[in-house]
């Protein structure tokens, strides 16, 4: 049977089992949504493209299928590329659609016309302009897979609008074969014998995990290889939550906010068991000084990932999961003889702990660090936590302790502003039976503050706490501890009333200037039906610590003000 | 160090700028490229030719690597290979230095393709130390254009 372009393109989705897109139509896709209108997926319709591309990232991140989202041509399309770079740095897999201009048009500067394979070319794993309708199934097919295998990550497909209009024959391929494209998963068994033989040479050892356990669902055998080895283990802010928080092994985050104690063990270690993780410039510190004595074993899924910034001793490239159970098959083996040896490292590490642990000053003022205790205390650590980026999310990671993967959702890599409630919003689509939480900042929750009206409209019960000093804090916090206390731009005193903005929204909204009324407003904010906005008036310029200034090694660390 | 890489590439839009933007994005100018089809029509072998840090060259190699439409990729700086690069030059050969012109095209065993009153076009082919050599040859009489295909290159044996 013949069907259009637009058709193909839903069936293609039902065939891929998408439950549900966002998105914002346009003129470069009306016979697109003519057809989605009454199709059996899900229709989110978002307010700004950006804010649709982050929700289907926070869909893709709580459930771990590929999020879809879809945008009209010129605009519509450009407004996605944030999303699309905040899922590629951090390996997320979406597929995103986007409207094109007709295709005797492409190239002619028409209305609405943006070269969109071209700009997002360099922030996608992979990008397709389909010009020939016969190539359009066997593409959709493609993208899912790309998405999905692999290192994953965004892949965008470009429709001409004449292109949905014109008609063939439906045949969905059964199979992928990209003969340029084949990951590998398993990791090289010599590879994986010799990185045993070193970690049971190792004395002081160090786990340094990131998202790609999270992505490859190993944190059953990272805790597998922790209690086999009682190798400590620290987590990037990607992997957060693939590692129990309470256990004693866990060392917290390394890195620029990182913990005292777990950038102590990484500089003081002989040997350092990278999994998913990519040795990024916030994690390491200046690199000549990083980890000085320390052999490196790297495993990872995306081979430019190794040896790219700092030199490996034994790389694998493999998935996380098969190549940490491989591991733990030779490891088990090695007895308890291998354990006693580290015993005097385990003391080492207890007493940097106890010598400096993760606090702030405990008074009676509201602090931005206790709202994020309170959350984790109501919320008994079970709640999915988004960020957005700064102080706050440095704050969430800190003081909420994630015990469960795919709970701590944030922009780890790019780094984006306005990620966190668009996202919250994708997650709690994805998981409606988890309360969500997006931990917010007063300057980006206003970077997409319009997606409330998404969130009402689709009766989305995110609930944001705004962590709200009434600057662009951790700008601010640079600006103090390195620009002699130049505010320069980072003032938000004129902000609007949070609260006003969620009833206009016909959201809720519940301000919190005290310290005792905390723990009430987030009970009823959690008890309330639909969007809250929670707006915490925190101590004005409470900083991040400890620290180590960029550019500084991870030893020399701000420990806090004096 | 100069390297010689040859890529393997699905024939397809957007591949060459994929590429050319894995070198642009580390500043990495690219010497040359030469870009055909290879006995299949639907892939197409890449030249190129780059100089840089040996490191980033390496992360380039593995981002070549890890492109999707990339088939294969070799550093010639390994193994033993051809280089060719055609060249074509428009160089002043008026009365007087026209023999000279065309005795040192004689040595090079390049070819006068064009004759015009004032100038000869010389078409040769050869590697990067034999053009050099050409060209070094003819400039005393004045090069007035000359263009190259970019260097391609094939493993012996």
């Amino acid at each position: 049977m013949k069907l259009t372009g637009a058709q193909i393109f839903v069936e293609s989705l039902i065939k891929e089992k998408v439950e549900i897109m966002f998105g914002i139509p346009g003129g470069a896709l009306l016979p697109t949504f003519d057809v989605l209108y009454g199709a059996p997926i899900k229709f989110i319709l978002a307010r700004h493209e950006q804010g649709a591309a982050h929700m289907a990232d926070g869909y893709a991140r709580a459930t771990g299928k590929v999020g879809v989202c879809i945008a009209t041509s010129g605009p519509g399309a450009t407004n996605l590329t944030t999303g699309l770079a905040t899922a590629n740095m951090d390996s997320i897999p979406i597929v995103a659609f986007t409207g094109q201009v007709a295709t005797h048009l492409v190239g002619n500067d028409a209305f609405q016309e943006a070269d969109t394979t071209g700009v997002t070319r360099s922030i996608t794993k992979y990008n397709y302009l389909v010009k020939d309708i016969k190539e359009l199934a066997s593409t959709i097919k493609e993208a899912f897979c790309i998405a999905r295998t692999g290192r994953p990550g965004p892949v965008l497909i470009d429709l001409p609008v004449d292109v949905q209009r014109a008609s063939c024959e439906f045949v969905y391929p059964r199979e992928v074969d990209i003969r340029s494209y084949k990951p590998k998963y398993d990791g090289h068994p010599q590879q994986i014998k010799k990185a045993v033989e070193m970690i049971k040479e190792s004395e002081r050892p160090v786990i340094y995990a990131g998202g790609g356990i999270i992505i490859s669902g190993a944190s059953e055998e990272l805790r597998e290889m922790a209690k086999i080895t009682q190798i400590p283990v620290t987590l990037t802010l990607m992997g957060m939550g693939a590692f129990p928080q309470d256990s004693e092994l866990f060392l917290g985050m390394l890195g620029m906010h990182g913990t005292y104690f777990a950038n102590q063990a990484i500089q003081n270690s002989d040997l350092i068991i990278a999994i998913g993780a990519r040795f990024d410039d916030r994690i390491t510190g200046r690199l000549d000084g990083f980890a000085p004595k320390a052999k490196i074993i790297h495993v990872d899924i995306d081979p430019t990932s190794i040896s790219k910034n700092v030199k490996v001793d034994i790389p694998i490239v493999g998935d996380a999961k098969n190549v940490i159970k491989e591991m733990n098959k030779l490891l088990s083996k090695l007895g308890p003889r291998n354990i006693e040896k580290r015993k005097k490292w385990q003391k080492q590490i207890s007493a940097w702990k106890k010598e400096n642990p993760l606090t702030y000053k405990k008074d009676d003022k509201l602090r931005p660090q206790y709202v994020v205790e309170k959350i984790y205390e109501v919320t008994k650590g079970k709640a999915i936590i988004t960020t957005e980026v700064g102080q706050n999310q440095m704050w969430a990671q800190q003081f909420y302790k994630y015990n469960y993967p795919r709970h701590f959702i944030t922009s780890g890599g790019l780094g984006t502003m306005g990620y966190g409630f668009p996202a919250a919003i994708g997650a709690k689509l994805g998981k409606p039976e988890k309360i969500v939480f997006d931990i917010a900042g007063d300057g980006s929750i206003q970077m997409n503050i319009q997606e409330m009206a998404t969130a009402v409209n689709n009766k989305v019960g995110v609930k944001v706490a705004i962590l709200n000093n009434g600057y662009l804090g951790m700008v601010r916090q640079w600006q103090q501890l390195f620009y002699k206390k130049r505010y320069s731009a980072t003032d938000l005193t004129a902000n609007p009333d949070f609260v006003k903005i969620a009833e206009a929204y016909g959201a809720s909204g519940i301000r919190v200037t005290k310290k005792d009324e905390a723990e009430g407003a987030l009970r009823k904010a959690i008890s309330t039906d639909g969007p809250v906005i929670l707006d915490f008036l925190v101590e004005r310029e409470e900083n991040v610590f400890p620290m180590v200034p960029a550019g500084a090694r991870l030893d020399e660390v701000i420990r806090g003000l004096a | 160090m100069r390297h010689t890489i040859s890529i393997l590439v699905e024939n397809k839009p957007g591949v060459l700028a994929r590429i050319s933007s894995l070198f642009s994005a580390r500043g990495f100018n690219i010497d040359s490229l030469a870009v055909g089809e290879t006995e299949q029509r639907d892939i197409s072998r890449m030249t190129i030719v780059v100089k840089g840090d040996e490191k980033i060259l390496e992360q380039v190699m593995k981002q070549l690597n890890k492109l999707i439409d990339v088939i294969k990729v070799i550093d010639f700086v390994e193994q033993p290979h051809l280089e060719r690069d055609l060249v074509l030059i428009k160089v002043n050969a008026g009365k007087g230095k026209r023999s000279e012109v065309l005795e040192i095209v004689d040595i090079f065993r390049a070819k006068i393709v064009d004759v015009a009153s004032n100038t000869v076009i010389v078409e040769m082919t050869g590697d990067e130390e034999k053009i050099l050599a050409l060209v070094n040859m003819l400039k005393p009489f004045g090069i007035k254009e000359m263009v190259r295909t970019g260097i391609v290159a094939m493993g012996r044996g």
